[in-house]
């Protein structure tokens, strides 16, 4: 347990103070915009750089307690960077089928034609 | 820990508690079932992103991997809610 040097203190200070006006713009994006496709995009803000921030202000202020290089945050950073790109086109899909199925009618066509019988 | 560090780490939970009320009114509001997902998945991330910032608040490793066992439940849960409304079953 070392003493930390206030100049990393306010480098992790400042990484978590952006950390939160991202994840707060994002948040007030996500409740504001009218529809469903326009209200996926904020979270992105928030998925990337609001992790980012986090995990890069946790390996800077650990690697200086411990006196070594703490790299375990960016497994935070990977796991994201490998499931959100899975769920958030997911959840656009069913956005979309939904609304095909519900007789929308301002959306884009099928790429592929419905089988037939 | 300075008075720069520790205000820095108190302003980021309050902007996350903040998001995730704005978050919870958006899963209350709907006003589809994807909207609910999603503000679901956001939701978890605050949880993990609050667990990140206790575990440099507390100097402690421990929180690094409730956050990690947060981000992996989101990801289920989540895909597994998305793939339901999609298609009717899970696991076909």
């Amino acid at each position: 347990m070392n003493q930390v040097p206030l100049w990393v203190e306010a480098a992790v200070a400042a990484l978590l103070v952006s950390s939160g006006v991202f994840v707060l713009v994002s948040a007030v994006g996500f409740l504001r915009l009218p529809d469903f496709f326009l209200r996926m995009h904020p979270p992105a803000v928030a998925y990337t750089f609001g992790s980012w921030c986090v995990a890069l202000a946790g390996v800077l202020y650990f690697s200086m307690i411990e006196s070594r290089a703490v790299l375990h945050p960016w497994l935070i950073i990977i796991m994201l960077s490998v499931t959100v790109p899975m769920t958030t086109p997911l959840l656009a899909r069913v956005a979309l089928f939904r609304r095909r199925a519900a007789g929308a009618v301002d959306i884009p066509p099928p790429l592929t034609p419905p089988r037939g019988p | 820990m300075s008075a720069l560090l520790s205000g820095g780490i108190t302003f980021a939970l309050g902007c996350y508690a903040v998001a995730s009320v704005l978050v919870l009114v958006r899963l209350i509001r709907g006003p589809r079932a994807q909207d609910r997902v999603f503000a679901l998945d956001l939701l978890y991330f605050h949880a993990m992103l609050v667990m990140l910032v206790l575990g440099i608040r507390h100097r402690s490793d421990m929180y690094f991997e409730a956050a990690l066992l947060i981000a992996l439940f989101s990801f289920v849960s989540s895909f597994a809610m998305a793939k339901f409304i999609l298609r009717g079953e899970v696991i076909e």
